[in-house]
């Protein structure tokens, strides 16, 4: 029996002891780090990185600036959009650099819970749209005009789109209303989710490389434009009615998508204690040419992001001197 | 709920011991014969059942897809749980005192190994690392550790690589205690033996994106998420050979030690556990190989390492640097299942005789320690504790060149066989469209009975009832038309794998030269993260289920190969030599004697090849194959709990009916082990 009650006086013993250590009763579960921040007593920053260039640009500047003008460790993660918020307001990261819009993440993680708190605009504008390739649209240019569409959907037809005509989507983390224009505008075409933005480049570089007719939901900046230029097809006006209908009931969307300027959101924490890295990344604000330079460097001259980011750094000190703190 | 009570077979009728009549007939005529085999009696059964209930499912909803009375709209309960986490995470106690300490333990812990490591530095690391291997396993596996980690420096890989190895020693860690007390209460009570077996079968078939974000609600982005995951994938081969080891021990040697009047915990301890150890360290390797498989996936919750690097890679589709993180994978992988395999061999083997004395036992150890010391000061002397930046290669240029090469010579216009953009049109002509179209053309109750057919001719009523009701079950959750979907895609790339991987296989059988050169490649195949391949097979197929079915294909492969040919290679000689000396030709041979013989090994294959190609259905959602592979992912990154689950569900109970229709009901208690 006794030993019985030793053992259970030291299982209680190690419970106990964990608990010390993880904080003494009550875990915060909005105040938790990642394990490889800040050591070996460095200052650090973690930066989320999502999957597209222009978000990996921003990143790479203020990386660069804030090791090597601000002396701080900085570490990226590459996570999802939603995700990503939710990362943001536990403080396993510091930052979004670029947000496209999420309503409903603001509502509850700004507005509600404080967690998050704006950042102010990055400066870039981003537009979601339709395009043709430009050697196609050369040839036919009323592809332009979303009621010429119907007439091209045998030439955008493909293996997988079944007889109609290919609208080829990306990524599911993207917004997208493309199933309800596609239906509420009576288009003859088929919806190809290529499932992420890799596959969807890919795709759409082996098209251009046999100088092959699509149609690709895609958006700006973007530094893929350098390599296979495309111009916008025309979609019914974007209007605010049309935009709040859309917010009521997804499915009666039947207008194009507005044109967003992006923004730059921070853990409330750290936007407070953050001292100048927070300030700095308030201050971080250029423009949709700086990004694609960085851009540019990045996905076709296949420069790391890295250098990619000094080489901009060192030809623009007038930019970024004032952001600094 | 009460809806799937029409399920045809679920009907208890099934009960196979009902048909006596035929028994009691006395004459033996080709139609009693009929009715006494086991086959046609319960495809009668079936028969009988169908006749009776189709009718009635037929009057009743008249469209062929799965009925919408039948289905069960769970979006709403599962949005308001999400909703409920987000709301409450940081205030309900279950976060602050359970789930919460649950995350800091992971984070200190993994923090603790990551900083331990840094500390050691590159030279330190690759040193201990080394000498381990060279004490467990000896000279040969000392050298590939060592290569291996400087590989990986070399690569300009070793943060990211330091960063994996840490969350793989919490991950793992974690996965063995949890897989081994699992392990041992199935060892030791036929209860929980059989409790525990549906949950580990579930834990291996649930894809891991889909319980990705359930994780990472609660435990949030980040590592925490990313190890907990891993454990859910790899504890249940733990579990499964841990009790697989205790269920075996020899019944003599626990007589003896009962009879010198051991306790129960001495007999535990002294002798049971001991004589499984081959079984636990088994345990303990498959751990290690499923753990680090999951270290890409973790990465897009957030995990960080080499994972990540390799998705961001994916993301400026640069399939050079996807590579150059992929490798040190790949080579830790290895060294890891090399110095355990070996280790595990050695075990029970009587120690090597030669060498020095002081090469052996405790002062060797102590050397190694002190060696370790010596080497880690000396690194921190010289400078960088991270591997020296100037010692990289970078392999990132030529392996894009190649694959750029490849695609332009392969992609169209090859002679005589065609382009890779012709093979995939025409795959999904002729193989893809129309056996999609037959599947969501046919009622649904066909499909059941199908399935509840091929079920129970391969094992048991009880077989075909699971079978059935997984099925069942898909229908309910109204995802019917995707499944069917998804069902198609994998039968189709089930075939192609077969088809291939049993003429490879022959072949290797046959051809030691082969077999050799063939072995380090299909290591590569079966452990090279898939994300590194998603590039190039979509820039050789083009988007959609073409370059799905070829990744699912080339993952699935490896193992059809290794069974096949181990099934061929292992078939009695004696019975080959009798044929041979009956004149028999080589293609005889192959026919008649040996693949009949290996039939259970073929069989396994054909299993394995089911369960591996489903294990990437949601990869393929990555490069356009739709249907339930997407919504997995549209979840996880819309945070759309709904969806995700729905369709991670839906691939389980495919996994679940595909496993039942192919896998012969004896070979059961051998899964996983």
């Amino acid at each position: 029996m006794a030993r019985t009650r030793i053992q259970l006086l030291t299982a209680a013993a190690g419970i106990a002891a964990v608990f010390t250590a993880t904080g003494c009763g009550a875990a915060d579960m909005t105040k938790q780090s990642s394990p490889y921040a800040n050591v070996g007593g460095a200052k650090s920053v973690t930066l989320s990185v999502q999957s597209w260039v222009g978000a990996q640009s921003n990143v790479a500047v203020a990386q660069y600036l804030l090791e090597h003008e601000l002396g701080y460790r900085v570490d990226t993660v590459q996570v999802d959009e939603i995700p990503a918020w939710d990362a943001l307001s536990q403080g396993r990261v510091d930052a979004i650099l670029e947000d496209w819009g999420h309503p409903e993440q603001e509502q509850r993680y700004v507005k509600d819970k404080k967690l998050i708190v704006p950042g102010g605009g990055l400066g870039v504008t981003g537009h979601i749209g339709w395009w043709v390739p430009k050697y196609f649209a050369d040839k036919h240019p009323d592809v332009l005009n979303w009621k010429n569409l119907n007439k091209y959907a045998k030439t955008f037809k493909t293996a997988e789109s079944g007889g109609k005509g290919q609208l080829l989507d990306g990524s599911p983390s993207y917004v997208t209303n493309d199933k309800a224009l596609v239906k509420n505008l009576k288009l003859n075409y088929q919806i190809v989710f290529s499932g992420s933005e890799a596959a969807q480049i890919t795709q759409i570089k082996q098209f251009a490389k046999g100088k092959k007719p699509f149609l690709t939901y895609w958006y700006e900046p973007q530094w893929l434009f350098n390599q296979v230029p495309m111009v916008e097809v025309k979609l019914p006006k974007y209007t605010d009615e049309c935009a709040n209908e859309g917010t009521k009931d997804p499915e009666s969307i039947d207008c194009a998508y507005p044109t967003t300027p992006l923004q730059k959101y921070l853990n409330a924490d750290f936007a407070k204690q953050g001292g100048k890295a927070s300030a700095f990344l308030k201050k971080f604000h250029w423009t949709k040419q700086d990004q694609n330079e960085v851009s540019e460097l990045i996905a076709s001259k296949g420069m790391s992001a890295q250098d990619a980011a000094k080489k901009w750094v060192e030809a623009h000190p007038d930019v970024w001197k004032k952001w600094m703190p | 709920m009460s809806a799937t009570a029409t399920r045809p077979s679920t009907d208890p009728t099934t009960d196979p011991a009902a048909p006596g009549t035929a028994a009691a007939e006395p004459r033996p005529s080709l139609l009693s014969s009929a009715v006494r085999s086991p086959a046609a009696r319960k495809l009668a059964v079936l028969v009988v059942i169908a006749a009776v209930l189709i009718p009635l499912a037929h009057a009743k909803w008249a469209s062929g897809s799965w009925p919408h009375a039948l289905t069960v709209d769970v979006s709403g309960p599962l949005g308001d749980a999400s909703d409920w986490i987000l709301d409450n995470r940081d205030s309900h106690w279950i976060f602050l005192y359970f789930f919460g300490h649950i995350s800091n333990v992971i984070i200190i812990g993994v923090r603790a190994v990551y900083v331990a490591l840094l500390a050691l530095g590159w030279a330190g690391v690759t040193a201990g690392l080394t000498l381990i291997a060279w004490r467990v396993a000896g000279v040969r596996i000392a050298v590939t550790t060592l290569v291996s980690f400087a590989i990986c420096g070399l690569l300009g890989m070793w943060v990211p690589t330091m960063q994996t190895l840490a969350l793989m020693a919490i991950a793992v860690t974690a996965s063995v205690v949890i897989g081994g007390l699992l392990g041992l209460a199935g060892g030791l009570s036929e209860w929980a033996f059989r409790v525990l077996r549906p949950v580990l079968d579930t834990m291996q078939v649930l894809p891991a994106f889909a319980y990705l974000l359930p994780v990472v609600m609660i435990f949030g982005n980040g590592v925490p998420g990313a190890v907990l995951a891993t454990v859910i994938y790899a504890a249940p081969p733990m579990a499964r050979l841990t009790a697989l080891g205790l269920r075996g021990a020899d019944a003599g040697v626990l007589e003896a030690v009962t009879s010198l009047g051991a306790t129960w915990r001495q007999r535990l301890l002294s002798a049971r556990l001991p004589l499984a150890r081959k079984e636990l360290l088994l345990g303990i390797n498959q751990t290690i190989m499923m753990a680090l498989s999951m270290a890409v996936i973790a990465s897009v919750i957030g995990g960080g390492g080499l994972g990540d690097r390799v998705y961001q890679a994916l993301s400026s589709v640069d399939v050079g640097k996807a590579l150059a993180a992929g490798l040190p994978i790949v080579l830790l992988a290895i060294v890891m299942d090399r110095t355990i395999g070996t280790a595990g061999e050695r075990l029970g083997a009587p120690p090597a005789e030669g060498g020095h004395r002081l090469l052996r036992g405790w002062p060797a150890w102590a050397g190694a320690a002190v060696a370790t010391a010596v080497i880690t000061v000396v690194g921190r002397l010289t400078g960088s504790q991270t591997w020296p930046t100037g010692w990289t290669v970078a392999i990132e240029e030529p392996v894009n060149q190649f694959k750029e090469w490849m695609v332009d010579h392969l992609y169209t216009g090859v002679p005589v066989v065609g382009g890779t953009a012709d093979w995939a049109a025409d795959y999904v002509k002729w193989i893809l469209d129309p056996l999609r179209e037959g599947l969501q053309g046919l009622p649904w109750y066909a499909v059941l009975l199908i399935v509840a057919a091929l079920a129970w001719l391969i094992g048991t009523w009880a077989t075909a009832l699971t079978a059935t009701a997984a099925m069942a079950a898909i229908g309910v959750l109204g995802v019917w038309e995707p499944s069917m979907d998804t069902l198609s895609q994998v039968l189709a790339a089930v075939f192609v794998t077969l088809v291939l991987g049993f003429a490879i296989g022959i072949w290797a059988a046959r051809n030691t030269r082969l077999e050799r050169m063939m072995r380090p490649v299909l290591d590569m195949f079966q452990t090279m993260p898939q994300f590194v391949y998603l590039i190039p097979v979509v820039a050789l197929f083009g988007v959609g289920r073409a370059p799905a079915a070829a990744a699912a294909i080339v993952y699935a492969l490896p193992a059809v190969i290794r069974i096949t040919t181990q099934g061929i290679r292992n078939v009695d000689p004696a019975a080959l030599e009798s044929a041979r000396s009956l004149g028999a030709t080589q293609g005889q041979q192959l026919r008649q004697v040996q693949l009949p013989l290996a039939r259970p090994a073929l069989l396994l294959a054909v299993n394995q090849g089911v369960v591996l190609v489903l294990a990437v259905v949601v990869i393929g959602g990555l490069v356009g194959s739709g249907a339930l592979g997407y919504d997995v992912l549209f979840g996880l990154a819309q945070g759309d709990l709904a969806t995700g689950l729905v369709a991670g569900t839906a691939i389980v109970c495919l996994g679940l009916m595909l496993d039942r229709v192919t896998q012969p009901t004896s070979r059961r208690d051998r899964k996983g082990a």
